[in-house]
Protein backbone atom coordinates (compact mmCIF):
# COMPACT_ATOMS: atom_id res chain seq x y z
CA UNK A 1 0.00 0.00 0.00
CA UNK A 2 1.43 3.49 -0.96
CA UNK A 3 0.70 6.59 0.58
CA UNK A 4 -0.31 9.68 -1.76
CA UNK A 5 1.76 13.28 -0.88
CA UNK A 6 -1.41 14.45 0.58
CA UNK A 7 -2.06 11.40 2.55
CA UNK A 8 1.14 11.89 4.08
CA UNK A 9 1.33 15.74 4.48
CA UNK A 10 -2.05 15.11 7.06
CA UNK A 11 0.09 12.28 8.70
CA UNK A 12 2.94 14.52 8.98
CA UNK A 13 0.57 17.16 10.86
CA UNK A 14 -0.81 14.88 12.82
CA UNK A 15 2.23 13.85 14.08
CA UNK A 16 3.26 17.77 14.93
CA UNK A 17 0.13 18.06 17.15
CA UNK A 18 0.67 15.20 18.70
CA UNK A 19 4.45 16.48 19.04
CA UNK A 20 3.01 19.10 20.84
CA UNK A 21 0.40 17.53 22.98
CA UNK A 22 3.64 15.83 24.27
CA UNK A 23 5.63 18.30 25.26
CA UNK A 24 2.12 20.10 27.12
CA UNK A 25 2.54 16.85 29.20
CA UNK A 26 4.90 17.96 30.92
CA UNK A 27 3.26 20.59 32.36
CA UNK A 28 2.47 18.74 35.03
CA UNK A 29 3.51 15.30 36.47
CA UNK A 30 0.73 13.81 36.90
CA UNK A 31 -0.09 14.44 32.83
CA UNK A 32 3.59 13.64 31.57
CA UNK A 33 3.26 9.91 31.46
CA UNK A 34 0.34 10.57 28.62
CA UNK A 35 2.64 12.85 27.27
CA UNK A 36 5.30 10.54 26.28
CA UNK A 37 2.63 8.20 25.09
CA UNK A 38 1.54 10.99 22.77
CA UNK A 39 4.88 11.55 21.71
CA UNK A 40 5.80 7.84 21.03
CA UNK A 41 2.61 7.79 18.76
CA UNK A 42 3.35 10.90 16.98
CA UNK A 43 7.26 8.98 16.24
CA UNK A 44 5.16 5.75 15.05
CA UNK A 45 3.07 7.75 12.74
CA UNK A 46 5.67 9.74 11.09
CA UNK A 47 8.06 6.93 10.38
CA UNK A 48 5.27 4.93 9.08
CA UNK A 49 4.23 7.68 7.21
CA UNK A 50 7.90 7.85 5.76
CA UNK A 51 7.64 4.73 4.86
CA UNK A 52 4.65 4.17 3.05
CA UNK A 53 5.47 7.43 1.02
CA UNK A 54 6.21 6.94 -2.54
CA UNK A 55 9.75 8.04 -2.11
CA UNK A 56 10.95 5.22 0.19
CA UNK A 57 11.55 2.50 -2.06
CA UNK A 58 14.94 -0.13 -0.85
CA UNK A 59 13.94 -1.36 2.54
CA UNK A 60 17.21 -3.13 3.17
CA UNK A 61 19.04 -0.66 5.19
CA UNK A 62 16.56 0.70 6.52
CA UNK A 63 15.64 -2.06 8.46
CA UNK A 64 18.50 -3.19 9.62
CA UNK A 65 19.25 0.95 11.05
CA UNK A 66 16.48 0.98 12.86
CA UNK A 67 16.64 -2.32 14.27
CA UNK A 68 19.68 -2.01 15.70
CA UNK A 69 19.10 1.08 16.49
CA UNK A 70 15.92 -0.06 19.02
CA UNK A 71 17.96 -2.60 20.49
CA UNK A 72 20.87 -0.06 21.30
CA UNK A 73 18.75 2.61 22.32
CA UNK A 74 16.99 0.60 24.62
CA UNK A 75 19.83 -1.30 26.35
CA UNK A 76 21.08 2.60 26.50
CA UNK A 77 17.81 3.60 28.08
CA UNK A 78 16.78 1.35 30.54
CA UNK A 79 20.71 0.59 31.76
CA UNK A 80 21.93 4.36 32.34
CA UNK A 81 21.89 5.14 35.89
CA UNK A 82 20.08 8.56 36.88
CA UNK A 83 23.20 10.11 38.02
CA UNK A 84 24.56 9.81 34.62
CA UNK A 85 21.52 11.14 32.63
CA UNK A 86 23.23 14.39 31.57
CA UNK A 87 25.84 12.24 29.83
CA UNK A 88 23.32 10.28 28.19
CA UNK A 89 21.46 13.38 27.13
CA UNK A 90 24.74 14.38 25.44
CA UNK A 91 25.21 11.50 23.93
CA UNK A 92 21.93 11.38 21.97
CA UNK A 93 22.46 15.09 21.42
CA UNK A 94 25.69 14.26 19.91
CA UNK A 95 24.01 11.31 17.32
CA UNK A 96 21.05 13.81 16.01
CA UNK A 97 24.00 16.01 15.23
CA UNK A 98 26.10 13.58 13.31
CA UNK A 99 22.76 12.15 12.05
CA UNK A 100 21.54 15.55 10.87
CA UNK A 101 25.08 15.65 8.62
CA UNK A 102 24.83 12.26 7.23
CA UNK A 103 21.38 13.01 5.86
CA UNK A 104 22.59 16.30 4.17
CA UNK A 105 25.79 14.34 2.85
CA UNK A 106 23.55 11.49 1.58
CA UNK A 107 20.63 14.19 0.10
CA UNK A 108 23.63 16.04 -1.76
CA UNK A 109 25.00 12.42 -3.10
CA UNK A 110 21.33 11.59 -4.09
CA UNK A 111 20.34 15.12 -5.58
CA UNK A 112 23.69 15.37 -7.58
CA UNK A 113 23.20 11.78 -9.15
CA UNK A 114 19.88 13.20 -10.15
CA UNK A 115 20.74 16.58 -10.98
CA UNK A 116 19.10 18.55 -8.88
CA UNK A 117 21.27 20.58 -7.41
CA UNK A 118 21.17 24.39 -6.95
CA UNK A 119 21.94 27.26 -4.84
CA UNK A 120 19.59 27.25 -2.66
CA UNK A 121 19.70 23.75 -1.51
CA UNK A 122 23.22 23.43 -1.32
CA UNK A 123 22.97 26.50 1.06
CA UNK A 124 20.70 25.23 3.20
CA UNK A 125 22.77 22.08 2.92
CA UNK A 126 25.76 24.13 4.76
CA UNK A 127 23.82 25.09 7.42
CA UNK A 128 22.53 21.55 8.36
CA UNK A 129 25.73 20.34 8.06
CA UNK A 130 27.88 23.87 9.91
CA UNK A 131 24.99 23.04 12.72
CA UNK A 132 25.15 19.39 12.74
CA UNK A 133 28.25 19.24 12.87
CA UNK A 134 28.56 21.55 15.69
CA UNK A 135 26.20 19.99 17.95
CA UNK A 136 27.71 16.63 17.37
CA UNK A 137 31.62 17.25 18.52
CA UNK A 138 30.28 20.12 21.38
CA UNK A 139 28.12 17.19 22.33
CA UNK A 140 31.03 15.10 22.51
CA UNK A 141 33.22 17.12 24.75
CA UNK A 142 30.16 17.76 26.78
CA UNK A 143 30.07 13.93 27.19
CA UNK A 144 33.78 13.50 27.95
CA UNK A 145 33.74 16.06 30.56
CA UNK A 146 30.69 14.77 32.08
CA UNK A 147 31.91 11.39 32.45
CA UNK A 148 35.29 12.95 34.02
CA UNK A 149 37.33 11.58 30.21
CA UNK A 150 38.43 15.35 30.04
CA UNK A 151 39.12 17.73 32.58
CA UNK A 152 35.75 19.36 33.43
CA UNK A 153 38.04 22.78 33.92
CA UNK A 154 37.77 25.46 31.55
CA UNK A 155 40.37 25.49 28.34
CA UNK A 156 41.11 28.71 27.66
CA UNK A 157 44.33 30.15 25.82
CA UNK A 158 44.60 33.85 24.38
CA UNK A 159 43.09 35.25 21.57
CA UNK A 160 40.42 32.24 22.19
CA UNK A 161 37.80 34.25 20.86
CA UNK A 162 39.23 35.29 17.79
CA UNK A 163 40.39 32.41 17.07
CA UNK A 164 36.91 30.71 17.08
CA UNK A 165 35.10 33.83 15.02
CA UNK A 166 37.79 33.27 13.14
CA UNK A 167 37.14 29.70 12.48
CA UNK A 168 33.26 30.25 12.33
CA UNK A 169 34.05 32.88 9.33
CA UNK A 170 36.22 30.74 7.22
CA UNK A 171 33.88 27.81 7.77
CA UNK A 172 30.67 29.90 6.56
CA UNK A 173 32.71 31.24 3.66
CA UNK A 174 33.62 27.81 2.31
CA UNK A 175 29.37 27.10 2.81
CA UNK A 176 29.50 29.70 0.91
CA UNK A 177 31.50 28.59 -2.01
CA UNK A 178 30.21 25.44 -1.93
CA UNK A 179 26.39 26.93 -2.22
CA UNK A 180 27.70 28.99 -5.50
CA UNK A 181 29.43 26.56 -7.23
CA UNK A 182 28.71 23.31 -5.65
CA UNK A 183 32.78 22.07 -4.87
CA UNK A 184 32.87 19.08 -3.02
CA UNK A 185 36.23 20.24 -1.73
CA UNK A 186 34.52 23.25 0.15
CA UNK A 187 31.96 20.56 1.24
CA UNK A 188 33.98 18.57 2.96
CA UNK A 189 36.79 21.89 4.36
CA UNK A 190 33.45 22.94 5.54
CA UNK A 191 32.66 20.00 7.55
CA UNK A 192 35.61 19.28 8.77
CA UNK A 193 36.29 23.14 10.15
CA UNK A 194 32.65 22.98 11.13
CA UNK A 195 33.75 19.30 13.45
CA UNK A 196 36.67 21.82 14.76
CA UNK A 197 34.21 24.69 15.80
CA UNK A 198 32.11 22.69 17.78
CA UNK A 199 34.72 21.41 19.49
CA UNK A 200 36.65 24.83 20.46
CA UNK A 201 32.96 25.80 21.02
CA UNK A 202 32.67 23.88 24.27
CA UNK A 203 35.95 23.18 25.58
CA UNK A 204 36.03 26.47 26.68
CA UNK A 205 33.05 26.21 29.24
CA UNK A 206 33.82 25.00 32.79
CA UNK A 207 32.14 22.01 34.61
CA UNK A 208 30.03 24.29 36.59
CA UNK A 209 28.61 25.06 34.15
CA UNK A 210 26.92 21.59 32.73
CA UNK A 211 23.14 23.18 32.72
CA UNK A 212 23.91 25.83 30.45
CA UNK A 213 25.83 23.16 27.88
CA UNK A 214 23.10 21.30 28.27
CA UNK A 215 20.65 23.76 27.43
CA UNK A 216 22.38 24.65 24.47
CA UNK A 217 23.05 21.83 23.04
CA UNK A 218 19.94 20.39 22.90
CA UNK A 219 18.31 23.57 20.86
CA UNK A 220 21.33 22.90 18.22
CA UNK A 221 19.66 19.51 17.78
CA UNK A 222 16.83 21.25 17.59
CA UNK A 223 18.33 23.67 14.45
CA UNK A 224 19.80 21.03 13.00
CA UNK A 225 16.86 18.82 12.67
CA UNK A 226 14.96 22.41 11.24
CA UNK A 227 17.91 22.67 8.57
CA UNK A 228 17.23 19.18 7.67
CA UNK A 229 13.79 19.86 7.32
CA UNK A 230 14.55 23.10 4.79
CA UNK A 231 16.93 21.07 3.01
CA UNK A 232 14.02 18.14 2.31
CA UNK A 233 11.51 20.46 2.22
CA UNK A 234 10.19 18.52 4.76
CA UNK A 235 7.59 20.66 7.20
CA UNK A 236 7.37 18.30 10.40
CA UNK A 237 11.43 18.62 10.66
CA UNK A 238 10.60 22.40 10.36
CA UNK A 239 8.07 22.45 12.69
CA UNK A 240 9.96 20.09 15.27
CA UNK A 241 12.71 21.38 14.86
CA UNK A 242 11.70 24.87 15.85
CA UNK A 243 9.92 23.50 19.10
CA UNK A 244 13.05 21.66 20.64
CA UNK A 245 15.27 24.32 19.39
CA UNK A 246 13.52 26.93 21.39
CA UNK A 247 13.16 24.16 24.17
CA UNK A 248 16.75 24.27 24.62
CA UNK A 249 16.88 28.15 24.17
CA UNK A 250 14.77 28.49 27.11
CA UNK A 251 15.91 26.54 29.61
CA UNK A 252 19.47 27.54 28.49
CA UNK A 253 17.62 31.29 29.62
CA UNK A 254 16.54 29.97 32.62
CA UNK A 255 19.70 28.21 33.53
CA UNK A 256 21.61 31.80 33.11
CA UNK A 257 19.08 33.76 34.83
CA UNK A 258 19.41 31.21 38.08
CA UNK A 259 23.00 31.81 37.65
CA UNK A 260 22.81 36.06 37.47
CA UNK A 261 24.84 35.27 34.28
CA UNK A 262 24.51 36.39 30.81
CA UNK A 263 24.65 33.59 28.26
CA UNK A 264 27.68 35.35 26.43
CA UNK A 265 29.31 35.18 29.96
CA UNK A 266 29.08 31.72 30.06
CA UNK A 267 29.73 31.02 26.68
CA UNK A 268 32.58 33.22 26.53
CA UNK A 269 33.65 32.59 30.25
CA UNK A 270 35.82 30.25 31.56
CA UNK A 271 34.05 30.16 34.65
CA UNK A 272 35.11 28.42 37.63
CA UNK A 273 38.33 25.99 37.57
CA UNK A 274 38.35 22.42 39.94
CA UNK A 275 39.21 22.76 43.35
CA UNK A 276 42.45 22.06 45.14
CA UNK A 277 43.20 18.95 47.80
CA UNK A 278 41.29 18.53 50.61
CA UNK A 279 43.78 19.57 53.77
CA UNK A 280 42.65 18.46 57.26
CA UNK A 281 38.80 19.70 57.18
CA UNK A 282 38.11 20.43 60.94
CA UNK A 283 41.39 22.09 61.12
CA UNK A 284 40.85 24.59 58.22
CA UNK A 285 37.17 25.01 59.94
CA UNK A 286 38.27 26.27 63.05
CA UNK A 287 40.90 28.53 61.59
CA UNK A 288 38.13 29.93 59.91
CA UNK A 289 35.64 30.67 62.92
CA UNK A 290 33.65 27.52 61.38
CA UNK A 291 31.47 25.31 64.43
CA UNK A 292 31.71 21.75 63.48
CA UNK A 293 28.74 19.49 64.92
CA UNK A 294 28.17 15.84 65.18
CA UNK A 295 25.67 14.06 64.03
CA UNK A 296 23.98 13.94 67.42
CA UNK A 297 23.92 17.59 67.63
CA UNK A 298 22.04 17.88 64.66
CA UNK A 299 18.92 15.12 65.49
CA UNK A 300 18.68 16.88 68.80
CA UNK A 301 17.59 19.77 66.73
CA UNK A 302 15.83 18.07 64.52
CA UNK A 303 13.51 15.20 65.71
CA UNK A 304 11.11 17.40 67.76
CA UNK A 305 11.18 20.09 65.10
CA UNK A 306 7.99 21.74 63.30
CA UNK A 307 9.70 22.25 60.01
CA UNK A 308 13.20 20.69 58.54
CA UNK A 309 13.43 21.66 54.98
CA UNK A 310 16.61 19.90 53.20
CA UNK A 311 19.02 21.33 50.25
CA UNK A 312 20.02 18.65 48.13
CA UNK A 313 23.07 19.65 45.69
CA UNK A 314 25.17 17.44 43.49
CA UNK A 315 27.24 16.30 46.60
CA UNK A 316 24.30 14.09 47.47
CA UNK A 317 24.24 12.71 43.87
CA UNK A 318 27.66 11.98 44.08
CA UNK A 319 27.55 10.40 47.64
CA UNK A 320 24.71 9.00 46.27
CA UNK A 321 22.91 9.93 49.57
CA UNK A 322 18.99 10.31 48.15
CA UNK A 323 18.27 6.79 49.67
CA UNK A 324 19.15 7.37 53.10
CA UNK A 325 17.97 10.92 53.17
CA UNK A 326 14.42 9.21 52.00
CA UNK A 327 14.41 7.23 54.58
CA UNK A 328 15.83 10.02 56.93
CA UNK A 329 12.59 11.97 55.89
CA UNK A 330 10.30 8.94 57.01
CA UNK A 331 11.70 8.61 60.19
CA UNK A 332 11.15 12.49 60.97
CA UNK A 333 7.92 12.28 59.57
CA UNK A 334 6.59 9.43 61.96
CA UNK A 335 7.84 11.67 64.29
CA UNK A 336 5.04 14.52 63.06
CA UNK A 337 8.16 16.59 61.59
CA UNK A 338 7.26 18.44 58.34
CA UNK A 339 10.28 17.86 55.56
CA UNK A 340 10.35 19.63 52.45
CA UNK A 341 13.12 19.55 50.05
CA UNK A 342 14.48 22.79 48.17
CA UNK A 343 15.63 22.63 45.08
CA UNK A 344 17.78 25.62 43.03
CA UNK A 345 17.30 25.77 39.24
CA UNK A 346 20.95 25.22 38.93
CA UNK A 347 21.58 22.17 41.06
CA UNK A 348 22.79 19.15 39.57
CA UNK A 349 24.28 18.78 35.91
CA UNK A 350 21.74 19.65 33.91
CA UNK A 351 18.05 21.14 34.38
CA UNK A 352 15.67 19.55 37.10
CA UNK A 353 18.05 16.69 37.33
CA UNK A 354 17.78 16.57 41.11
CA UNK A 355 14.15 16.13 40.84
CA UNK A 356 14.77 13.50 38.65
CA UNK A 357 17.40 11.87 41.51
CA UNK A 358 15.17 12.46 44.07
CA UNK A 359 11.75 10.94 41.96
CA UNK A 360 14.13 7.80 41.65
CA UNK A 361 14.68 7.38 45.42
CA UNK A 362 10.68 7.47 46.15
CA UNK A 363 10.21 10.78 47.64
CA UNK A 364 6.79 12.56 46.26
CA UNK A 365 7.40 15.29 44.34
CA UNK A 366 4.52 17.44 46.25
CA UNK A 367 7.38 17.30 48.96
CA UNK A 368 9.79 19.10 46.38
CA UNK A 369 9.71 23.09 45.77
CA UNK A 370 11.43 24.99 43.50
CA UNK A 371 13.42 28.07 44.63
CA UNK A 372 10.23 30.24 44.50
CA UNK A 373 7.71 28.46 46.07
CA UNK A 374 10.31 27.45 49.25
CA UNK A 375 12.02 30.67 50.20
CA UNK A 376 8.96 32.22 52.08
CA UNK A 377 9.29 29.27 54.52
CA UNK A 378 12.99 29.13 55.52
CA UNK A 379 12.04 31.46 58.49
CA UNK A 380 9.41 29.12 59.54
CA UNK A 381 11.65 26.66 59.54
CA UNK A 382 13.03 25.00 62.93
CA UNK A 383 16.14 23.38 60.66
CA UNK A 384 17.34 23.60 57.90
CA UNK A 385 19.99 20.52 56.30
CA UNK A 386 22.36 21.43 53.52
CA UNK A 387 23.40 18.09 51.64
CA UNK A 388 26.26 18.55 49.22
CA UNK A 389 25.24 21.83 48.46
CA UNK A 390 27.12 24.92 48.54
CA UNK A 391 27.01 28.28 46.10
CA UNK A 392 23.15 28.26 45.73
CA UNK A 393 22.96 28.85 49.34
CA UNK A 394 25.60 31.53 49.81
CA UNK A 395 24.08 34.59 51.53
CA UNK A 396 26.95 37.15 49.69
CA UNK A 397 24.66 37.08 46.83
CA UNK A 398 22.90 39.00 48.79
CA UNK A 399 24.91 41.08 50.53
CA UNK A 400 28.90 41.30 49.03
CA UNK A 401 28.67 43.26 45.72
CA UNK A 402 32.13 42.48 45.49
CA UNK A 403 31.66 38.69 45.21
CA UNK A 404 31.67 37.07 42.12
CA UNK A 405 27.84 35.49 42.74
CA UNK A 406 26.36 38.93 43.32
CA UNK A 407 22.63 39.13 42.37
CA UNK A 408 22.71 35.59 41.85
CA UNK A 409 19.08 34.09 43.36
CA UNK A 410 19.62 31.88 46.17
CA UNK A 411 17.77 29.74 48.56
CA UNK A 412 17.62 31.85 52.06
CA UNK A 413 18.67 29.10 53.66
CA UNK A 414 20.41 31.63 56.10
CA UNK A 415 16.63 32.69 57.67
CA UNK A 416 16.32 29.45 59.29
CA UNK A 417 16.73 29.28 63.12
CA UNK A 418 19.05 26.63 62.81
CA UNK A 419 21.40 25.55 60.03
CA UNK A 420 22.88 22.12 58.98
CA UNK A 421 25.61 21.57 56.43
CA UNK A 422 26.60 18.12 55.63
CA UNK A 423 30.26 18.59 54.08
CA UNK A 424 33.01 16.96 53.06
CA UNK A 425 35.80 20.16 53.30
CA UNK A 426 36.24 23.15 53.53
CA UNK A 427 36.88 23.82 50.38
CA UNK A 428 34.88 26.40 48.09
CA UNK A 429 32.08 25.49 45.84
CA UNK A 430 32.60 25.34 41.58
CA UNK A 431 32.20 29.43 41.87
CA UNK A 432 35.87 28.95 43.70
CA UNK A 433 34.12 31.70 46.35
CA UNK A 434 34.05 30.99 49.86
CA UNK A 435 30.06 30.78 51.69
CA UNK A 436 29.39 33.27 54.17
CA UNK A 437 26.35 30.76 55.10
CA UNK A 438 28.77 29.06 57.51
CA UNK A 439 30.23 31.78 59.33
CA UNK A 440 26.74 32.27 61.00
CA UNK A 441 26.07 31.68 64.54
CA UNK A 442 22.95 29.61 63.98
CA UNK A 443 24.86 27.40 61.36
CA UNK A 444 27.12 24.42 62.19
CA UNK A 445 28.77 21.78 59.62
CA UNK A 446 29.15 18.44 60.17
CA UNK A 447 32.21 17.34 58.26
CA UNK A 448 32.02 13.94 56.00
CA UNK A 449 30.77 11.92 53.17
CA UNK A 450 27.10 12.64 52.35
CA UNK A 451 25.68 9.41 52.30
CA UNK A 452 27.55 8.45 55.48
CA UNK A 453 26.24 11.24 57.16
CA UNK A 454 22.51 10.70 56.32
CA UNK A 455 22.64 7.02 57.46
CA UNK A 456 24.11 8.18 60.69
CA UNK A 457 21.54 10.15 60.65
CA UNK A 458 18.95 7.37 60.63
CA UNK A 459 20.69 4.79 62.82
CA UNK A 460 20.54 8.15 65.54
CA UNK A 461 16.99 8.90 65.33
CA UNK A 462 15.88 5.47 64.73
CA UNK A 463 17.90 4.43 68.34
CA UNK A 464 17.66 7.36 70.45
CA UNK A 465 13.54 7.17 70.17
CA UNK A 466 12.36 8.58 73.40
CA UNK B 1 5.21 32.05 -3.33
CA UNK B 2 8.03 29.96 -3.67
CA UNK B 3 8.37 27.16 -1.22
CA UNK B 4 11.26 28.16 0.37
CA UNK B 5 9.31 31.13 1.68
CA UNK B 6 6.49 28.59 2.58
CA UNK B 7 9.13 26.81 4.63
CA UNK B 8 10.47 29.80 6.45
CA UNK B 9 6.64 30.79 7.29
CA UNK B 10 6.23 27.45 9.04
CA UNK B 11 9.46 27.54 10.96
CA UNK B 12 8.95 30.85 12.58
CA UNK B 13 5.31 30.04 13.77
CA UNK B 14 6.42 26.62 14.79
CA UNK B 15 8.99 29.06 17.28
CA UNK B 16 6.31 30.64 18.42
CA UNK B 17 4.77 27.66 19.60
CA UNK B 18 7.80 26.22 21.01
CA UNK B 19 7.95 29.41 22.68
CA UNK B 20 4.82 29.24 24.67
CA UNK B 21 4.94 25.83 25.51
CA UNK B 22 8.19 25.38 26.81
CA UNK B 23 7.06 28.21 29.31
CA UNK B 24 4.64 26.22 30.70
CA UNK B 25 6.85 23.47 31.51
CA UNK B 26 7.29 23.11 35.40
CA UNK B 27 10.93 23.34 36.37
CA UNK B 28 10.08 20.03 38.22
CA UNK B 29 10.52 18.33 34.29
CA UNK B 30 13.19 20.01 33.39
CA UNK B 31 15.16 17.25 32.73
CA UNK B 32 12.47 14.61 31.11
CA UNK B 33 11.92 17.64 28.95
CA UNK B 34 15.52 17.59 27.69
CA UNK B 35 15.26 13.78 26.81
CA UNK B 36 11.81 14.02 25.32
CA UNK B 37 12.82 16.50 23.34
CA UNK B 38 15.64 14.65 22.53
CA UNK B 39 13.64 11.91 21.07
CA UNK B 40 11.45 14.45 19.39
CA UNK B 41 14.67 15.20 17.94
CA UNK B 42 15.14 11.96 16.45
CA UNK B 43 12.49 12.71 13.43
CA UNK B 44 15.92 13.27 11.72
CA UNK B 45 15.19 9.63 11.24
CA UNK B 46 12.47 10.92 8.80
CA UNK B 47 15.33 12.52 6.59
CA UNK B 48 17.59 9.48 6.63
CA UNK B 49 14.77 7.56 5.44
CA UNK B 50 14.25 9.37 2.29
CA UNK B 51 17.78 9.54 1.63
CA UNK B 52 18.18 5.58 2.50
CA UNK B 53 14.93 4.71 0.59
CA UNK B 54 15.72 6.23 -2.49
CA UNK B 55 14.86 3.52 -5.49
CA UNK B 56 17.99 5.10 -7.41
CA UNK B 57 20.00 5.31 -4.26
CA UNK B 58 24.21 5.18 -4.80
CA UNK B 59 26.27 2.80 -2.67
CA UNK B 60 28.08 6.03 -1.02
CA UNK B 61 24.55 7.84 0.03
CA UNK B 62 23.02 4.60 1.16
CA UNK B 63 25.85 3.78 3.43
CA UNK B 64 25.71 7.28 5.03
CA UNK B 65 21.91 7.34 5.09
CA UNK B 66 22.22 4.10 7.19
CA UNK B 67 24.30 5.40 9.54
CA UNK B 68 22.31 8.35 10.00
CA UNK B 69 18.73 5.64 10.38
CA UNK B 70 20.89 3.88 13.18
CA UNK B 71 22.06 7.21 15.01
CA UNK B 72 18.62 8.50 15.07
CA UNK B 73 16.79 5.22 15.69
CA UNK B 74 19.13 5.36 18.68
CA UNK B 75 17.54 8.66 19.78
CA UNK B 76 14.30 7.92 18.98
CA UNK B 77 14.07 4.44 21.15
CA UNK B 78 16.99 5.54 23.72
CA UNK B 79 14.91 9.24 24.57
CA UNK B 80 11.49 7.90 24.66
CA UNK B 81 12.34 4.77 26.85
CA UNK B 82 14.28 6.86 29.26
CA UNK B 83 11.64 9.69 29.29
CA UNK B 84 9.05 7.03 30.32
CA UNK B 85 11.32 5.70 32.85
CA UNK B 86 12.01 8.97 34.70
CA UNK B 87 8.63 9.90 34.55
CA UNK B 88 7.47 6.70 36.18
CA UNK B 89 9.45 8.05 39.06
CA UNK B 90 7.59 10.33 39.50
CA UNK B 91 4.71 10.19 41.95
CA UNK B 92 2.37 11.33 44.66
CA UNK B 93 2.13 10.69 48.29
CA UNK B 94 0.53 7.90 49.16
CA UNK B 95 2.06 6.73 52.59
CA UNK B 96 -0.54 6.09 54.97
Amino acid sequence: MELSANGQAIAYLISAILFIFALKGLTHPASARNGNYFGMAGMAIAVVATLMGTEVQSYGFIIAGVAAGAVIGSIMAARVEMTAMPQLVAALHSFVGMAAVLVAIGTFLNKQAANELNAVLMGELSAGIIIGAITFSGSVIAFGKLQGLISGAPVIFKGQHAVNALLALVTIGFGVHFAMTGSINSLVIMTVLAFILGFTLIIPIGGADMPVIISMLNSYSGWAAAATGFTLQNNLLIIVGAIVGFSGAILSYIMCKAMNRSIINVVFGGFGSESAGESSAAAQAVQKGVKSASIEDAIYWMEDANKVIIIPGYGMAVAQAQHALKEFMELLEDRGVEVKFAIHPVAGRMPGHMNVLLAEADIAYDHVLEMDEINPEFPTADVALVVGANDVTNPAARTDSSSPIYGMPILDVDKARNIYVIKRSMNPGYSGVDNLLYYEDNCSLIFGDAKDVCEGLVTALKGGGH
Amino acid sequence: MPETLVALYIFVLACFIGFYVIWGVTPSLHTPLVALTNAISGIVIVGALLVTGLEEVGGLAEIFGFFAVLLASINVFGGFLVTNRMLSMFKKKDRK
